[in-house]
């Protein structure tokens, strides 16, 4: 198939149809909004229902309903509308219900602002609802990359019954890249013999439901949640290493910043300083083992995110110690330069060298 | 021998958590028998709301989501837009639908969902254990209005029926009662009416219907029954608010 050029937003909106998506259940939000858009305009062509909801609250609990009646359904919106779906996040773990959500995420917090920010990692990855539960976060760093998750998204929350969260921020939605439609590889998926569709008098009553009174059900739901999640950890987790190899200070960062930093190392290598990337491309289940790949040419672990230090945690814990994890961020919509990223680099090598000394 | 009475189908066979002489009971029963009536079970999704029915989802016979606090219209909503030939209905309590669900219970109804709700008002939190809920009565005591429901301090009492009856998507709105054997048939008559309403793809349906809580009112389910009559139908008037065809239909009509 030919590249086409598009919209991110309206990129996602074209995949998630390819990917199967009929059912779509929104509420307007900056920077976004070309997405529900573009769904109020395509899904009525293929048979599918878009309808914009009187909250995220609401929109989300309409993603409960049709996730557990059997549908292929999304939802999008940007960080504050996010922040309202939690509560039906945690459910629809909690009942194990398949569903994509998209969050092309802007500064905060509150209303914060309504330019690009990646401060929602800790949202995204901690659970912001409540109780034991983990999903699946997607962050792809470009239009295809965005559109090759969302085609495939579909089918990963089928197979595990999860939520997936495809985490772009409003750079990634609103840029305009070339694109080419592929078909994700095939997954052997389930029958959704659980789902609630009337029983015809040929089954039991199915029930979608996240409450067990009895502590010990609980436990054992809790349990077997745990052991999905280990599942998809080992089965799911994916990233990209970027001249890691004789690096001496690799930087870690995803989605868009991740595209400054990698000129960042092009430009740090020009300049004699050994460079790498990591760049998460699954924020959870998180990649612990590109660091454990890492060789011992590595000296500093440099985190880059456009936030005040979210993402940086997990850096510090898969360093376990083993190098010195410096931080370099922009907030508030303001997007790191490549030139400041290098200079921080040389600076903290700098310091290193100093300490080993 | 003949048969002269069974339980109905629309029911399981579970043992309810319900307190001694709490209505819930009876409530279910009419929704089971109307659903088994209609021959709806078999093609029929529920909502279970938070609150004293939250556990509803074990007790119908029929496919059942169990919805987080006031989002039951929300999720029913869903489940309606992806099985729209088959019935779908939600049941509230008043915590749930008439405060935390307010929204939810509105824009369904503004959006005319082809969905029935069965809204069970009985003036208090019972779960979580007698609070004041928006449907407690002016005087009324309960464990957060300790020296009775205060006009100037928590507002007048909130009428979902009359709210819901403003809204055009509101095809049938009924409010009825289950303190005597009269308005236990009468209850049943109006939810066969919504959930026909919901057959015929007219609209929006809801039944209100006011039950007790003998166990967080403080008094024997008999009395209850009594109190229930002397002091919530004068506040919420039973009838019939809206019906299709009907614009506007004044409780006193019926």
């Amino acid at each position: 198939m030919e590249k086409v050029l598009m919209k991110g937003n309206e990129a996602v909106g074209a995949a998630a149809i390819r990917g199967g998506c009929r059912y779509f259940f929104g509420y307007p939000i900056t920077p976004q909004n070309e997405l529900p858009e573009y769904m109020s305009r395509e899904l009525p062509k293929v048979g599918g229902v878009f309808l914009q909801a009187e909250s995220e609250i609401a929109a989300i609990n309409m993603v409960y309903g049709a996730a557990g009646s059997g549908a292929r359904v999304m939802t999008s919106s940007s960080s504050p509308g996010i922040a309202l779906k939690q509560e039906g996040i945690s459910y629809i773990a909690g009942a194990e219900l398949p569903c994509v959500i998209v969050n092309m995420m802007r500064g905060g917090p509150g209303l914060g602002g309504i330019q690009p920010g990646q401060s929602d990692y800790f949202q995204a990855t901690r659970g912001g609802g409540n109780g034991d539960y983990r999903h699946i976060v997607y962050a792809p760093a470009s239009v295809q990359e965005t559109v090759d998750i969302m085609t495939e998204a579909f089918d990963v929350a089928d197979q595990y019954r999860i939520p997936v969260l495809v985490l772009g921020d409003g750079m990634i939605g609103q840029m305009m890249e070339p694109v080419e439609f592929r078909d994700p590889p095939t997954r052997e998926l389930p029958e959704k013999d659980w789902i609630t569709d009337g029983t015809a008098g040929r089954r039991a009553p199915n029930i979608i439901n996240s409450l067990y009174l009895a502590p010990q059900d609980l436990e054992d739901h809790n349990r077997r949640l745990d052991a999905k999640h280990r599942l998809i950890t080992e089965r799911e987790t994916r990233w990209e290493s970027f001249r890691c190899d004789d690096a001496e200070i690799v930087f870690v960062s995803y989605g868009t910043a991740s595209r400054i930093v990698r000129n960042a190392v092009e430009m740090l290598r020009e300049q004699g300083v050994r460079a790498g990337l990591i760049r998460p491309i699954t924020l959870w289940p998180w990649p612990q083992a590109a660091f454990d790949a890492l060789g011992p040419s590595v000296r500093a672990l440099m985190a880059v995110e456009m936030s005040m230090g979210q993402m940086i945690d997990d850096v510090k814990i898969s360093a376990a110690g083993r190098w010195p994890v410096g931080f370099y961020g922009r907030s508030g919509g303001m997007v790191p330069d490549q030139h400041a990223i290098a200079e921080a680099a040389v600076a903290m090598l700098e310091t290193a060298t100093q300490e080993v000394r | 021998m003949p048969m002269v009475f069974e339980k109905t189908r629309g029911l399981t066979d579970r043992e309810t958590h319900y307190c001694p002489g709490c209505t819930h009971g009876i409530i279910h029963r009419l929704v089971a028998e109307v659903l088994e009536e209609m021959e709806l079970l078999d093609a029929t999704i529920g909502v279970a709301p938070v609150g004293c029915s939250v556990l509803a989802y074990d007790y119908f016979n029929c496919d059942m989501h169990e919805a987080a606090h006031g989002r039951a219209p929300a999720v029913a909503t869903g489940i309606k837009r992806v099985h729209p030939d088959l019935t779908v209905f939600a049941y509230q309590g008043d915590g749930d639908l008439a405060s935390i669900g307010t929204a939810e219970i509105v824009h369904a109804a503004h959006r005319g969902e082809k969905i029935t709700v069965i809204f069970v008002n009985n003036a208090i939190y019972g779960m979580t254990g007698g609070q004041m809920a928006p449907t407690t009565l002016i005087g009324q005591k309960t464990t957060t209005s300790p020296y009775g429901r205060e006009q100037s301090h928590a507002g007048n009492p909130i009428r979902i029926s009359e709210m819901l009856a403003t809204i055009d998507g509101a095809t049938f709105i009924e409010r009825t009662s289950v303190h005597n054997p009269q308005s236990v048939r009468k209850t049943k008559a109006a939810i066969r009416e919504a959930f026909t309403v919901q057959q015929k793809g007219l609209g929006f349906s809801m039944v209100e219907v006011l039950s007790t809580c003998p166990t967080n009112w403080g008094m024997p389910p008999v009395e209850a029954l009594e109190w229930l009559e002397a002091n919530m139908i004068p506040y919420y008037p039973l009838g019939r608010f809206r019906s299709p065809g009907v614009d506007r239909t004044s409780a006193a009509e019926v």
